[in-house]
């Protein structure tokens, strides 16, 4: 019995129900059920976060200018984009400018975020849901040399030799038993299509990313004054410039900048002599592959981060794009207000929260959280060990956000579909290529692996933006400008009784924002909508399903019980998760659990 | 063995889930107590799991505090060395970082830089499941204790920093003086109007482990 849904899926309940649990930890636990066919094909999709974050209720009655600081933990993973949307929102409510040398500092570590995180993404949370690591150990080093000089020719790592080294140390760690990170792999599945030269290939550049993302994390702990955790402030940046100190402790000056410098241009060089053509490489061999596009054709969202000019987080301003497209109509962008109370709102009757009245959303300003925990009468188990989720009530802790009631999907590739809408010059370039080199349509850009090349060509363009910015930087300070944070209004007694502000980001996932409302000098109320809010988001009203639900449906998976092609497709969100796709038990299983029924 | 070995000190666990924080209040106790030579660097690791790893490369000697499941009376302390440190690592059911720090170590392993001396000293937690909350007292009283045990191992490697006759105040954290534990404890909303509680599930889970595994 299939029933369409508002915004054009066909859900058929009949099948049997395969259940992913848990898929990611970190924020929250993320579990899917899907109901698979006879054809082996997803003909519903259903996902939930399975443990509630609440992070709005502890910071009541704090005072605002140490809530950067208390958002930054809420996960492990996009620290700094929360501390950086934090200390907007409160800007944004005082009404505090920042300095011109702090916009520049403040995109420069946002870019180098950006980038870290969809590099340590793609090698490492996503790459072995296509790269298969145990097949690598078949390869011949010589003909992995061969394609490793055939698609990125500038790329110095290339020797029979050195394949072979790498192959000698995988085998040691797969014979010993040990196979860390590759544990738990479905390594003989046939949804895995690559030949063992490619697998090495990949498989190596998993170590040399490993090797390598350390040192992109040096430019924020240079700007932000130690590793882990940065600091950052109200008003600016906590980084004072002296450019003639030498060896001064804290202070910015011409020695740090430099090697600064000389980490965009390392960065750069692997995003392009590496990932792109590993991108390039897999696309080709995958490109038959072309299931898990769900929203991304249809309703795509994003809020624009990166400031060219401090103080304006105008469309025309930001540098990583803004706006909202609907029903799959590439012809028209949308814009975004987060302030208008018609635009973003959250809905709970599929949710584990109480309003007055569900039938209508909640701006995030009047957002209220107060938990309410009970499964449909066709779930199945009990409260404590849930065996099947009854999606026609709640069953979700996580809201279900929308934009002017559409569903959205949000993230890298969400910015590159609005990027390209909007005609977008060098985003449009970047993708225009990407489809070339591949040869596929535009169509295939809405797609698992589109969202997977997204984030790829990101990863690029934002290298060329921090290069933007600390030439920007650089000019600025030795034009005389040291300016780096405005504390006129840090004392709250300049503060008005009340005020509200909202700040925005793209963080790597997706976009991210956090509403504030400040009365007496202390947080009244405070509500974050994160990316994976949105991409997680259950159903609302109307029955129209999320990001992530979308994704799975009509894809086809090969094993049921080994559905790797769900892993696939939600990984491809980079949905917040720890630094592991994988969740072990006590005494070391696996415990994401298949189950088939 | 070099002759000053590279030493890390290294809190993990997320200071907004109760007890989760202990790792973390008991490296930055260390840092108020005590002064310790250039080679041994004190961390507050945060859930930042495989973002730790060029730290965890550099260090001949690691000494991870944590609170960690062992199945042990509430506050009980335990040391464990060498090869059981990721196995324990791996050991408890609601830690937000936990599986990640297994994995950061055999991350390190296959680069051919594991520390070759590793030790986990570990705290039964009382209270995970409380969002906001602090260390429970039979939990915080094991931060004296906990630090005892990481300057006895590290003795062993010639490590013996200097007592400091008054420690420095509570503001002078690692991780940033937003968490002083005065400020973290004192500013916390009340109960009524900020909600503690969390998926009974994960209460569940934490209380009867086969509630997750399959039948």
């Amino acid at each position: 019995m299939a029933i369409q849904t508002p915004n054009g899926f066909n859900l058929d309940t009949s099948g049997k129900r395969v259940v992913v649990d848990p898929l990611t930890r970190i924020e929250g636990h993320m579990r899917c059920e899907v109901n698979i066919g006879p054809d082996n094909i997803i003909h519903n999709a259903v996902s939930t976060g399975t443990m509630w974050r609440g992070l709005e209720v502890i910071l009541k009655g704090r005072d605002p200018r140490d809530a950067w600081a208390f958002t930054q933990r809420i996960c492990g993973v996009c620290t700094g984009t929360h501390a950086l949307t934090s200390v907007r929102a409160v800007e944004d409510a005082l009404d505090i400018k920042i300095p011109e040398n702090a916009n520049s500092i403040r995109n420069i570590m946002q870019l180098s975020l950006q980038i870290h995180d969809h590099l340590v993404h793609f090698y490492h949370l996503h790459a072995l849901d296509w790269v298969n690591p145990v097949n690598a150990l078949k390869a011949d080093p010589k003909a992995t040399s061969e394609l490793q000089q055939k698609v990125s020719p500038k790329h110095p790592k290339s020797s029979p030799g050195y394949f072979r080294d790498v192959q000698n140390r995988l085998k040691r760690f797969v014979e010993s038993g040990q196979l860390g990170p590759f544990k738990n792999g479905y390594w003989d599945n046939p949804a895995y299509l690559l030949p063992p030269e490619a697998d090495l290939m990949a498989t190596t550049h998993y170590l040399e990313a490993l090797d390598f993302q350390s040192q992109i994390m040096k430019t924020r702990v240079i700007f932000g004054g130690k590793d882990p955790h940065p600091n950052w402030i109200v008003g600016g940046v906590p980084c004072a410039i002296n450019v003639d100190g030498v060896g001064a402790v804290g202070a910015i000056n011409m020695e740090r900048l430099n090697f600064v410098s000389d980490v965009i241009n390392q960065t750069t060089e692997f995003v392009e002599n590496v990932y792109i053509p590993d991108i390039i490489a897999i696309g080709n061999l995958y490109k038959g592959w072309l299931y898990g596009g769900g929203l991304s054709g249809k309703s795509v969202l994003a809020y624009g981060d990166i400031p060219e000019n401090a103080n304006d987080y105008s469309a025309a301003n930001l540098l990583l794009p803004q706006g909202a497209v609907i029903n799959g109509n590439l012809k028209e962008v949308h814009p975004v207000d987060l302030r208008d109370p018609e635009q973003i709102q959250e809905f709970v009757p599929h949710s584990w929260y109480r309003y007055p009245d569900e039938k209508v959303g909640l701006h995030p300003w009047d957002g209220i959280t107060v938990p309410h925990y009970e499964l449909g009468p066709n779930a199945k188990g009990t409260k404590t060990n849930i065996i099947e989720l009854d999606e026609n009530a709640k069953y979700s802790w996580i809201k279900a956000p929308r934009w002017r009631g559409h569903a959205m999907e949000v993230g890298p590739l969400a910015r590159y579909v609005v990027g390209y809408a909007s005609g977008h010059k060098e985003i449009t370039e970047q993708i225009n290529a990407t489809l070339a080199a591949l040869n596929v349509p535009i169509d295939a850009l809405f797609s698992t692996l589109g969202r997977t090349a997204a984030r790829a060509l990101e990863a690029q363009r934002c290298c060329h933006l921090q290069r933007h910015f600390m030439d920007k930087l650089i000019a600025r300070i030795k034009a005389g400008d040291s300016s780096t944070a405005n504390v006129e209004r840090w004392d709250p007694e300049t503060w008005p009784k009340e005020a509200k502000g909202v700040g925005f980001s793209e963080a790597p996932r997706g976009a991210l924002a956090h509403w504030i409302k400040i009365k007496d000098t202390k947080i009244d109320n405070y509500q974050c909508v994160v990316p994976t809010t949105w991409n997680g988001s259950p159903r609302d009203n109307e029955g129209n399903i999320g990001a992530f639900e979308a994704s799975l449906m009509d894809t086809k998976v090969e094993r049921p019980e080994e559905p790797v092609e769900i892993l696939r497709t939600i990984h491809s969100f980079d949905p917040c998760l720890a630094c592991s796709t994988h969740v072990m038990s006590e005494d070391g299983r696996e415990l994401a659990r298949v189950k088939v029924r | 063995m070099e002759e000053r070995p590279q030493v890390l000190v290294l809190g993990i666990g997320n200071l907004l889930w109760a007890d989760e924080g202990f790792g973390v209040r008991a490296v930055e106790a260390l840092h108020r107590g005590f002064v310790f030579p250039e080679h041994v660097t004190l961390m507050d690791g945060g859930t930042q799991g495989i973002y730790l790893i060029e730290h965890v490369r550099n260090a001949d000697v690691l000494v991870v505090l944590d609170a960690i499941d062992y199945g042990l009376a509430p506050g009980t302390l335990k040391v464990i060395e060498q090869d059981e440190v990721p196995k324990f690592l791996g050991a408890k059911k609601m830690s937000l970082h936990q599986t990640g720090f297994q994995e950061v170590l055999a991350m390190a392993d296959m680069l051919g830089d594991l520390p070759q001396h590793l030790c986990l000293i570990g705290v039964q937690p009382v209270e995970l499941d409380d969002f906001g909350g602090s260390l429970r007292d039979v939990v915080k009283r094991q931060i004296g204790p906990a630090g005892e045990l990481v300057l006895e191992y590290l003795a062993r490697f010639g490590v013996n920093p200097h007592r400091l006759l008054h420690p420095l105040p509570d503001t002078a954290t690692l991780s940033s003086p937003e968490f002083a534990l005065a400020l973290y404890e004192g500013e916390r909303p009340s109960e009524s109007e900020a909600c503690r509680i969390g998926d009974p599930r994960v209460l569940a889970s934490a209380a009867a482990p086969s509630a997750t595994e399959d039948p």
